[in-house]
């Protein structure tokens, strides 16, 4: 029997799949896994700092760049904390507002993963049809804020503007597209052989496993916990929708895979019961230009794409905040990375890191 | 005799030569420098065309546009990466076996370059029509996995090394199922001899009766030139490019036109051992039927590229020795049982 050595190779931070600048420290058998250890820290850029010497409302823009592509979702959740330490009341209009694109972005977040786990599974063709229709929501932002992917719509007090009656109308187009888009998906990487073998029953997480990490989000809905903070504290509007969690059975890559499919379907379903019960009225409450929230402190959640965000904020009764924690989901979601490398091949490093779907920004924040 | 414009034509310049020159073995010296110079020139413009070809087809498949700027229709794409990858830096990282990863690049070409004078392109238009034709062009196609080796052994990177390695795993696990498969050619044409396989097929193509063998012949030959779902000694999302990570410039460049000209070799391949060579119907000449039925291969080889994911190695070296090693030594006993009967009758 010949002799092998253990090897570590450094993937990252300059690496195709790891999806920005995280750098992962792999073991390797050959090409079996020890052990895969992150590396984390290179895109710091210590937003949490930077939100003590920065006014309330200009704390806003920081949190669409810690999730960059699921910018709405972090609007909402610092806007919500703040709001809940203030006591603003939000317009209803405004909550209405708030939860379609809450909702759209977390699909474009979806086809951003699946866009990147087929990239990584070297199939760059699903790639792109995932992008394309993540630019359809992507123009939908570009009419109702002017920007992309860093939002910066969902304001203290409400949003900052009134959604267009063309903003509205592409929403519906997109709901109605919705199926087919899922058909098609299904026909391109769902029913592919190639795919199911490397998706089904691979870097699996228990369910006890998730609930030690404390996973959250889909991650954790693919191990079979019932966890989804839009249910448990029906923030904002989410109370007055009718949807389902969509619930995984054993935790591998596949099944991580068909709960954001299914996913993006319930999104779509809010966003239609939003967009048929959208009240009148304004869209912003009466918030003073200099917020100045009473001391004490708020910890408000929400359901990012990714999972549990939430943000902690230290109020001393200046305009500032004393202190801000942010609850990354992303950062937690990461540390199961080694249990599911662990007897695997290199090959389903890369398939895992994807499915666990950290995003950089956040994970470093 | 043969007939056919190519061949009528190198008749009349042999004739030329012959009255100029008068001696057969210069005359035959001259003939193979000439026709060796075309093919070389034919291999190297295949793969600039096939680099725009490959870039407009997968826009296709992937709902995009794909280059359109430089000249007309993007026609001017591939010259221009060309002048780009000659004006790239030459990096030669540390601490490499500096020979080796030299050679590595050029010894890939060797082979690609080679196998063209096995390849009859018309009636009688062969570069070297010897008898063991066909086992030699496995012989030397097999041979690309030692550049491969050689480069991800001395570029001194874990990623070239894993990917160097996966290179010989594979070889290992398909080249034998491609030669079983193969087998049942030779078993009907009872010869090795390229002119004399394209002979048999004047009838009825081999995809006919050798339905088994093209399947396994399809998907090791798509192993054979690393094009994807096989792609798994580049496979860019785990080891960036396996053997050529650390490759710049024109010696990257290289191993890209070798990877072009083995694409057009296993279409080149595929048409002459299974779709008849340059048989069809007489309203076009020979090589005209040759060039199509190879750029429909091609074709569909670039399709299935571009339409499933990658492989794991697992995976895939089990399906090679669990599932076409046997599917082929099945298709060489049926053949043989086939011809047997077919003797008898």
């Amino acid at each position: 029997m010949a002799q092998t050595e253990k090897y570590v190779l450094n993937m990252g931070p300059q690496h195709p799949s790891t999806h920005g600048v995280l750098q992962v420290q792999v073991e390797l058998d050959g090409e079996k896994i020890v052990g895969a250890k992150p590396v984390m820290g290179y895109l710091h850029r210590g937003i949490e700092k930077l939100m003590e010497s920065r006014t309330y409302a200009q704390c806003v823009p920081y949190t669409d760049r810690l999730d960059y592509v699921s910018a709405m979702n972090n609007n909402l959740g610092f806007c919500m904390a703040v709001e809940k330490l203030a006591a603003i009341e939000v317009p209803e209009r405004a909550e209405y507002i708030r939860v379609i694109c809450a909702e759209l972005n977390r699909i474009a977040s979806h086809h951003v993963f699946i866009g990147s786990l087929t990239n990584d599974l070297g199939s760059a063709t699903g790639m792109i049809y995932a992008f394309r229709d993540r630019e359809k929501i992507l123009d939908l932002f570009n009419i109702i804020c002017g920007a992309r992917m860093t939002a910066h719509y969902i304001r203290i007090g409400g949003v900052a503007a009134d959604a267009q009656e063309e903003f509205l109308r592409g929403a519906q187009e997109f709901i109605d597209y919705v199926p087919a888009m899922l058909d098609e998906y299904d026909r391109i990487f769902t029913g592919n052989e190639i795919f199911q073998a490397r998706m089904q029953g691979t870097s699996i997480i228990t369910r006890e496993t998730a609930l030690k990490h404390g996973m959250s989000g889909p991650n954790i809905r693919a191990s079979g916990v019932d966890y989804d903070i839009r249910k448990i504290d029906k923030y904002g509007a989410y109370g007055k929708f009718d949807f389902e969690i969509p619930v995984g059975k054993q935790g591998d890559n596949w099944d991580r895979y068909i709960v954001r499919l299914k996913e993006i379907q319930q999104s779509a379903n809010i966003i239609q019961q939003a967009l048929d019960n959208m009240p009148e009225g304004p869209v912003m409450a009466k918030v003073p230009k200099v917020l100045r929230p009473p001391k004490g402190d708020a910890y408000h959640r929400v359901e990012n794409t990714r999972g549990e965000l939430g943000f902690y904020i230290v109020s001393d009764g200046s305009t500032k905040p004393y202190r801000v924690h942010i609850r990354r989901p992303s950062f937690v979601n990461l540390q199961a990375l080694d249990g599911m490398c662990q007897g695997m091949l290199l090959a389903d490093a890369v398939t895992a890191f994807a499915t666990i779907d950290p995003l950089m920004g956040e994970v470093d924040c | 005799m043969h007939s056919g414009i190519i061949y009528s034509a190198a008749q009349g310049l042999r004739e030329v030569l012959m009255s100029l020159v008068g001696i057969p073995i210069i005359v035959d010296i001259i003939m193979t420098i000439i026709c060796a110079s075309i093919l070389l020139v034919i291999m190297a413009t295949s793969a600039l065309v096939f680099t725009l070809g490959e870039r407009k087809i997968c826009a296709f498949i992937q709902v995009r546009i794909g280059p359109n700027r430089v000249g007309p229709g993007g026609l001017l794409q591939s010259v221009a990466d060309m002048l780009k990858l000659m004006d790239k830096e030459d990096i030669v990282p540390k601490g490499i076996d500096k020979w080796l990863w030299v050679l590595s690049p050029i010894l890939l070409l060797v082979p690609s370059a080679l196998i063209y004078a096995f390849f009859p392109f018309d009636d009688g238009v062969i570069l070297a029509d010897v008898n063991v034709g066909l086992f030699l062009l496995i012989a030397i196609t097999s041979q690309t996995v030692l550049p491969f080796l050689m480069g991800g052994y001395a570029s001194n990177s874990k990623y070239s090394l894993i990917g160097g390695m996966r290179t010989v795993a594979q070889m290992l696990g398909y080249e034998v199922p491609m030669v079983f498969a193969l087998m049942g050619i030779v078993m009907l044409t009872g010869s090795l001899k390229m002119s004399a396989i394209v002979e048999a097929q004047s009838n009825v193509w081999f995809i006919v009766l050798q339905p088994l063998a093209f399947l396994i012949y399809i998907v090791t030959a798509l192993v054979e030139s690393n094009r994807p779902p096989f792609n798994l000694v580049e496979g860019e999302s785990e080891i960036i490019a396996g053997p050529f990570t650390e490759y710049t410039g024109m010696r990257w460049a290289l191993f890209f036109l070798a990877e072009f000209s083995n694409l057009m070799c296993i279409g080149i391949l595929t048409t002459t051992l299974f779709l008849g060579g340059w048989h069809g119907p007489d309203f076009l000449p020979g090589f005209c039927w040759f060039w199509i039925k190879t750029f429909i291969c091609v074709l569909f080889y670039q399709w299935v590229g571009w339409t499933f994911p990658r492989l794991r190695i697992d995976t895939m070296l089990s399906f090679g020795w669990k599932v076409l090693l046997p599917v082929a030594l099945i298709n060489v006993l049926l053949t043989g049982v086939g011809i047997y009967i077919y003797n008898i009758m």
